[in-house]
């Protein structure tokens, strides 16, 4: 499959004719200006918009198709994403190569065409509807010119970045009974080489070729019967895909696998739930690490200092009943420090100890480099703002950036503590946040040029009750119920800039309801966001004005991104069924 | 699980169409009759399947919540049988907020099984016909569009105002004391207006006051709002359509623009009439 008229990039080296097209390129590269010498398409659209003059002049003119035809044909390896790519990406603003943007996981765009000045011009470029109902959280990934993105029930699709035109679709064959807790969703994927990533619903994960969608590599990692499923969007570091499962609400044993790229070979796998005789085992009552959960459903971060993965789990399972799992339930609601080439654990730490609300801690864990300070911070859905070292895994601090009654002391290390009273009862009670959280999967940013962190949060109670419920594989497994407490109505929704320093919250900006869209800053300094009744917003990133709104006519789930084609920017979003870019007139 | 591949076995096996035949009577059968029926255990199991899966619109104890209706009345609106209900359980009601439930729905799917042990659960909470009968609804009508003014602002059968909650088949689907409250105390709950099917809350019939850039001032109720704009119907049922950046000033309150009804304006025995009108009506 990988090889589609054979021009794959494994034989494409290796062939005659592209030797010889290697030396043609070069004597067509003796006859080019100086300035576009030794530049391919990886370089940037700016360099390359440098280049464009030439062309309409005679023998350069001649050469520069010549290129343009044999790089058409036999040099696809020149647009290959590299791991040094990856973990140089601020070398080209103008692509987005990872969910998050950077390995760092701080989804700030360096690019500032758009800025505070600018914005209120912006206008919509174009819309692609996916033709997908649900909830679309996909951020979209952007390469030389070219996106690539997912919708609801496993579609996969690249797309012209200047026009929204389709160059390829790819639509799975889901089978009618997975187990997705919480929508047909699919938040991204990962490109590494000439291919693209995706974890699936029947929990399989895929390799499609960049330039066609064509299934390069599809490996079962899990049984979807027994509730495993992939939503997240996968991580590419060094050769390896690092994939975190879904399934909290079904009991399964959770865990974090990397395959490698090329041929989709299980390379390690991490179960976020220790087995007998290793560590932290002794945190789970009897069997119950059987079907102890910690899912690890959203994308971690990457250190290539140290090459140390930072990864983020979710819930104990059943998730809202601790009664049967008696202890902490390592490494359920942790931050897990892994090695990337074996998996093995440097550290983890815990944030909500045997939790009973489902506040899984699957928030993106954010690097932030405070002089010679190396830290990891993350807006956990238990209503902290948590922020640690991420050479250690010690923790530095922890501020309520939201409405929490769940706790109010802190143990010797300074983490929050779980009153007694906080657990669901039969009867049901009251406690914030509710089972959402103060904030969830929807991603956060930190913008190194306000030093500010900013995020989603919600104020919403929950009444939490237990409702006693037997194990059975592949089914759901919650041991409670929780409903919106009505006391606490309206729920209210914000944009929170906290300053990761002191966990201050700087400003605030409510929505009209509590929406699930991530956010953007980016070097123009401005940051984006959607919201629930389908606005996109530019805000002035220091004082949380806003500056720009669109109305895309459908809820936001998915979080925003930047990129340039032409040396031009764009701001793109999901919202409703369709993929927005924005720019400027 | 093995009941549930199986069930996808015999269905692939389903070729021919005698076979497929057979398979609908099979199934049919499974289907039509609750194994459960008057199990108290069941009905137990049941009870937290519904804490779990129904009770964040039908409420606890099945008596009806914010959205979906009080489930202990024994006449129901879409379900009479068991193997009706089974049916609406299992697939949902299209053009309503109920969803499909069964294992090929959205979500989390309940088995057969769990679908039966709600059943048996809804059916052991089920009241029977109210011991003091329901008032004099003819009465109640009359009330409805002459004192009461009720009329004035709420519409039933095409007939009535605009401010308020169209109330038609309001009888249907809530309990008697869920409409007294909200007669008694309206700001408690408000009333959901418009659902948009991707957003999560549907706006409810809050009130808002606003002043024009050029010092207009309008009070009503929003039919919506955005952070950018909201619309607004005024008790002349005529509708504003604004940018909040151009107003002067700008309120929304949850006090409901419906007055209170307290007993010195509506007595006990007229609201039960009103009720039992609503009742009438929402029972067609």
């Amino acid at each position: 499959m990988t090889e589609r008229g054979g021009i794959g990039p494994s034989r494409a080296w290796k062939s005659g004719p592209l030797r010889a097209a290697s030396r043609l390129r070069k004597w067509i590269e003796a006859f080019r200006p100086c300035a576009t010498r030794g530049l391919k398409p990886t370089d940037t659209p700016f360099a390359r918009r440098g280049a464009k003059a030439p062309l309409f002049h005679g023998v350069t003119r001649f050469a520069a198709i010549l290129e343009l035809l044999l790089l058409a044909a036999f040099v696809p390896a020149d647009a290959q994403v590299t791991f040094e790519r990856l973990a140089n990406s601020a070398k080209e603003p103008q692509n987005w190569m990872t969910y998050s943007g950077d390995y760092a996981g701080k989804r700030f765009s360096a690019l500032d065409q758009i800025n505070t000045s600018t914005a209120h011009s912006m206008v919509a470029k174009w819309v692609y509807q996916t033709g997908a109902t649900g909830k679309l959280e996909t951020t979209p990934l952007v390469v030389d010119g070219i996106m690539y993105a997912t919708a609801q029930d496993d579609r996969a699709f690249a797309l012209d970045a200047r026009t929204g035109r389709p160059i390829w679709m790819y639509q799975r064959q889901v089978p009618s009974d997975i187990r997705p807790c919480c929508g047909r969703v699919n938040r991204g994927l990962a490109i590494l080489g000439d291919k693209v990533f995706m974890g699936t619903l029947d929990a399989h994960v895929i390799a499609l070729d960049a330039k066609t969608g064509a299934v390069v590599w599809d490996v079962t990692a899990a049984d979807y019967r027994t509730g495993h499923s992939f939503t997240v969007a996968p991580l590419a570091v060094k050769g390896l895909i690092v994939i975190g499962v879904s399934g909290g609400e079904y009991g399964v044993r959770g865990f974090i696998d990397a395959y490698d790229a090329d041929t989709g070979k299980r390379k390690w796998r991490f179960y976020t739930v220790p087995g007998p005789g290793e560590p932290g085992h002794d945190s789970w009552e009897g069997d119950s690490w059987k079907v102890g959960g910690a899912p690890a459903w959203n994308t971690g971060t990457y250190d290539p200092i140290t090459n140390q993965i930072f990864w983020p789990t979710g819930n104990p399972a059943p998730s809202n009943r601790g009664e049967g799992r008696a202890g902490d339930n390592l490494y359920s609601n942790s931050l897990l420090a892994l090695n990337a080439d074996t998996g093995k654990m440097n550290w983890y730490f815990q944030f909500t100890r045997h939790d009973e609300h489902d506040w899984d801690a699957t928030q993106v864990p954010v690097m932030i480099d405070a002089g010679s300070k190396h830290l990891i911070a993350q807006a956990n859905r238990n209503g902290f703002f948590y922020v640690l070292d991420r050479t250690t895994g010690k923790l530095i601090s922890a501020n309520a950036y939201g409405k929490t009654t769940w706790s109010d002391t802190k143990d010797t290390e300074g983490r929050p503590v779980a009153k007694k009273e906080a657990s669901p009862t039969l009867e049901g009670h009251t406690v914030c946040p509710g089972a959402l959280g103060t904030t969830n999967f929807m991603a956060p940013t930190y913008s190194p040029q306000t030093g500010l962190f900013y995020v989603t949060a919600r104020d919403q109670c929950d009444i939490f009750s237990t409702a006693p419920q037997p194990y059975e594989a592949g089914h759901a497994y919650y041991g409670s119920a929780y409903f919106p407490s009505e006391e606490a109505r309206p729920y209210l929704g914000f944009l929170k800039a906290i300053d990761p320093a002191t966990g201050e919250i700087k400003w605030k900006f409510e929505h009209t309801s509590p929406t699930w869209s991530g956010v953007l800053s980016t070097a123009g300094g401005l940051v984006f966001t959607g919201d629930a009744e389908g606005d996109f917003i530019a805000f002035d990133a220091a004082s949380g004005k806003p500056l720009w709104h669109f109305q895309m006519g459908g809820a936001v789930y998915a979080a925003p991104m930047a990129f340039a084609v032409d040396r031009k920017e764009y701001v793109a979003i999901a919202a409703g069924s369709a993929v927005y870019a924005f720019g400027l007139p | 699980m093995f009941r549930r591949l199986s069930i996808g076995l015999l269905g692939r096996s389903c070729i021919g169409f005698a076979g497929c035949l057979f398979l609908g009577v099979a199934v049919n059968a499974a289907q039509g009759q609750n194994p459960f029926a008057g199990d108290a255990k069941a009905a137990k199991a049941g009870e937290y399947e519904f804490r779990i899966n129904c009770a964040l619109c039908h409420g606890l104890g099945a008596r009806g919540g914010g959205r979906g209706p009080d489930l202990t009345r024994a006449v129901k609106k879409h379900t009479h049988s068991d193997a009706d209900m089974f049916q609406v359980i299992s697939n949902g009601i299209p053009g309503t907020a109920m969803p499909a439930n069964g294992t090929n729905g959205q979500g989390v799917g309940m088995t057969d099984e769990e679908v039966w042990q709600i059943i048996t659960y809804i059916r052991s909470q089920e009241v029977k016909a109210p011991a003091n009968a329901a008032g004099n609804a003819a009465h109640g009508k009359d009330l409805f569009y002459g004192d009461a003014n009720c009329s004035l602002c709420h519409m039933v059968e095409g007939k009535g105002g605009r401010l308020g909650p169209e109330l038609t088949s309001v009888g249907g689907s809530r309990t008697r004391e869920a409409i007294v409250d909200s007669v008694r105390n309206p700001s408690r709950r408000l009333a959901w207006g418009l659902t948009e099917s991707t957003k999560e809350f549907p706006q409810e019939y809050e009130s808002v006051a606003v002043v024009t850039a050029d010092g207009k001032e309008i009070k009503g109720v929003t039919l919506n709002e955005d952070s950018f704009s909201v619309q607004i119907m005024d008790a002349n049922e005529k509708i504003h359509l604004l940018e909040k950046a151009k107003l002067r000033s700008f309120q929304k309150s949850r006090q409901s623009a419906m007055p209170k009804y307290g007993a010195d304006v509506l007595s006990d025995k007229d609201l039960a009439d009103i009720v039992a009108y609503l009742v009438s009506v929402g029972a067609k």
